[in-house]
């Protein structure tokens, strides 16, 4: 493994103990400390996928370990963007350990190179896989954001007012983190899924082909169109927002690897 | 010998009907300022007077006559007789009393730890002192330790964390609700001293149109110009829960003034916008069901009072980080104190110019490549020439006929040679 990958994860790790401490501490500077080491696993992290995109000369999401590699980095991207746009510190808490986690994964995980085919050399598919790992990531803190809901609802509904009430942000704020994260996550996912019906005609000759990973995609994309249809309608907002924000990450979790796990089709060229 | 004094009454020692006795006015105060200031043995004085606390600050040559003379000076001004208060009262010297002050300061002392406004009442009466001449630049350095301090221990630690009030706690959870209270608009049904004030607070955080629904019409129309809000009468009260997030109830209803199924229609019709009741009354206004239902959020009094002193309980845990920081700067102003004499300033002054000696010395010894005795002269012409330069100031700072304050002169020596600073 390279020293680029192994610094990121260990930059991601120290991230994610300075969050854990700013949780329970209260110190600005903890937080200011995990953002700023997360970036910095961000950049290395950045390097290394350059570096890989650079020598195989292909995109590098051609085995388990590279796609969850990536899907790492584009949570750390979101959430570094989602930062600057919402002023909500404590989602670090959520995004840092699930980034180390993921990355720890990776770096337990064979690294095979793949048989580069004609499949992997079309612009098409950068898109696809860019648009769609940018928008699960978005997912993903959407869902990390809905767990921060329901804790805090929780604690003002039972009039627990004490380390939780005083440590998450305002039922509003989150509610609009959530909403702003599903917002984004579906209009990447949407790209991801055009693209890849493009990327999909242009290889196989047919837009779609009732592939198990096409038709769990499909129903994610269906249950978000559903709850942010609803929520523009009759104002689907707050709670159930938030548990549907859960439920909808694992489905499209189980699309990512369940499908990859369990199932066959032609996605599994991509993920060994 | 200069003693730092500090003599007063205070909540916990006196109950009210001794303090408000004993408490001083603005114009008061100026006076015994004036008063304090004639008297030849007190060097420096401040005095202020809050509803909790009366404390006097004095710098004295003379511990005992002061002592003596600040408890007169306190029962004669209102022809008090002395053996009412003088249970009451304590005397710190020095550190002690320099602990008080700045526990005082950062209201680790007051009735409510944590409560801001002591810290602007001892402000007020500095500058006060400083009008009327009577702070000195003990009192000057004091004073400023005392608001530093003050700042410090509120940013570092949680003693001005979290309401301790009911209408500052209900506050509080709305911004928890709402993230932000701007524009979000309030119904107050009935009314009563604690619900108003709870009102005041909500507008001084921006919220949007208020409303006031009373049984008694024109009482409502009263208290809505108070508030620059609209009346309604009672019966439009459920129309406008489609509306109204914040809805605060204070009435004398032996029921429940809404209920339950009033509100379920109105979520679906507010689109599942947050809807906070903060109920004060006893008996009950508000149906305590409704806190089950998705988005709306029921605080009755109690509740409230929970909050509350789980707070307070936080803040005293905080106070104690507070008595850390005050210990240390204990000290730091002994330390300061110690040097404000006049042997410290001339052994501190001699090392100064010794050590400037030294460098310039060694400097000249080797730029000339000079002899180890010729070095050896030179530091010995140096010698004597420090003694020689010392020789004047030494004997005016222990001259005893020193005029004016000597404090303040030893102070200006330690300014002038930065004796202070490394």
């Amino acid at each position: 493994m390279e020293t680029a990958i192994i610094v990121s994860i260990l930059l991601y790790l120290f991230s994610t103990g300075a969050y854990i401490a700013y949780f329970f501490l209260q110190r600005k500077r903890l937080q200011q400390a995990g953002f700023i080491l997360l970036l910095g696993g961000f950049v290395f992290h950045t390097a290394a996928l350059g570096l890989d995109f650079a020598r195989q000369g292909h995109f590098p999401a051609t085995n388990m370990r590279e796609t969850l590699s990536f899907a790492g980095w584009a949570i750390a991207g979101v959430f570094i963007l989602l930062s600057v746009r919402y002023n909500l510190k404590i989602l670090g808490l959520y995004a840092a350990p699930f980034i180390a986690l993921i990355m720890v994964i990776v770096s337990q995980l064979p690294d095979e190179p793949a048989k580069t085919t004609q499949l992997f050399k079309s612009v098409w598919l950068v898109a696809h896989v860019t648009a769609i790992f940018m928008g699960e990531a978005a997912f993903a803190l959407a869902c990390g954001v809905g767990i921060l809901y329901l804790v805090q609802e929780n604690s003002i509904k039972t009039k627990k007012l004490r380390f939780f009430f005083k440590r998450l942000p305002s039922l509003d704020l989150l509610d609009s983190t959530g909403y702003g994260c599903i917002v984004v996550g579906f209009t990447l996912l949407t790209i991801g899924l055009i693209t890849g019906l493009v990327y999909a005609k242009s290889v196989w000759g047919r837009f779609w082909s009732w592939d198990p990973k096409e038709v769990w995609s499909g129903i994610s994309w269906l249950f978000y169109a559903a709850l942010l249809h609803e929520r523009l309608t009759v104002g689907w907002r707050g709670r159930r927002s938030a548990i549907m924000a859960i439920v909808g990450f694992a489905v499209l979790l189980f699309t990512f690897l369940g499908v990859n796990l369990f199932m066959e089709g032609h996605h599994r060229d991509f993920t060994k | 010998m200069r003693d730092i004094i500090l003599i007063g009454i205070n909540h916990k020692t006196a109950p009210v009907e001794v303090r408000e006795c004993i408490a001083f006015d603005k114009d008061e105060s100026a006076a015994a300022l004036e008063t304090l200031r004639r008297t030849p043995f007190i060097l420096e004085a401040l005095l202020y007077s809050t509803c909790n606390r009366v404390e006097l600050l004095v710098v004295t040559d003379d511990k005992a006559r002061a002592v003596e003379a600040a408890k007169q000076f306190i029962s004669g001004r209102n022809n008090i007789p002395m053996a009412r208060f003088e249970n009451s009262l304590y005397v710190h010297e020095n550190d002690h009393a320099v602990r008080h002050l700045f526990r005082v300061a950062a209201s680790l002392d007051s009735m409510i730890v944590g409560e801001p406004q002591i810290l602007g009442q001892i402000k007020e009466a500095y500058r006060s002192a400083a009008e009327a001449k009577t702070a000195g630049v003990i009192l000057n350095r004091l004073m400023h330790r005392a608001f530093f301090i003050a700042k410090r221990i509120r940013t570092e630690t949680g003693i001005g964390d979290h309401a301790v009030s009911v209408s500052y706690a209900a506050v509080e959870l709305g911004r928890k609700i709402f993230g932000s209270l701007e524009g979000k608009r309030v119904l107050l049904i009935g009314a009563g001293e604690m619900a108003e004030l709870a009102v005041e607070h909500l507008i001084r955080h921006q919220v949007g149109a208020t409303y006031v629904a009373n049984r008694t019409f024109e009482n409502g129309l009263t208290l809505a110009r108070r508030f620059n809000g609209t009346a309604i009468r009672f019966e439009e009260i459920e129309e406008h829960l489609k509306q109204a997030d914040i809805i605060i109830s204070s009435t004398g209803a032996p029921g429940f003034v809404v209920t339950r199924d009033q509100v379920k229609p109105v979520i679906r019709a507010r689109r599942n916008r947050p809807i906070f009741f903060i109920d004060i009354a006893v008996p009950r206004d508000i149906d305590p069901e409704i806190n089950r239902l998705d988005h709306s959020y029921v605080y009755d009094i109690d509740d409230l009072k929970g909050v509350i002193e789980e707070n307070i309980e936080d803040r005293q845990k905080e106070a104690v980080k507070g008595e850390r920081i005050i210990d240390e700067a204990i000290i730091r102003f002994r330390e300061w104190l110690d040097g404000l004499d006049v042997v410290p300033t001339i052994v501190a002054l001699r090392k100064k110019l010794e050590a400037m000696a030294e460098v310039e010395i060694r400097r000249t010894a080797q730029g000339q490549g000079m002899s180890a005795e010729a070095a050896e002269a030179l530091q010995r012409m140096m010698g004597a020439f420090i003694n020689k330069v010392l020789h004047e100031p030494t004997v005016f700072l222990k001259k005893d006929a020193m005029l004016g304050d000597k404090s303040a002169q030893i102070d200006t020596v330690r300014k002038l040679f930065k004796l202070d600073e490394p």
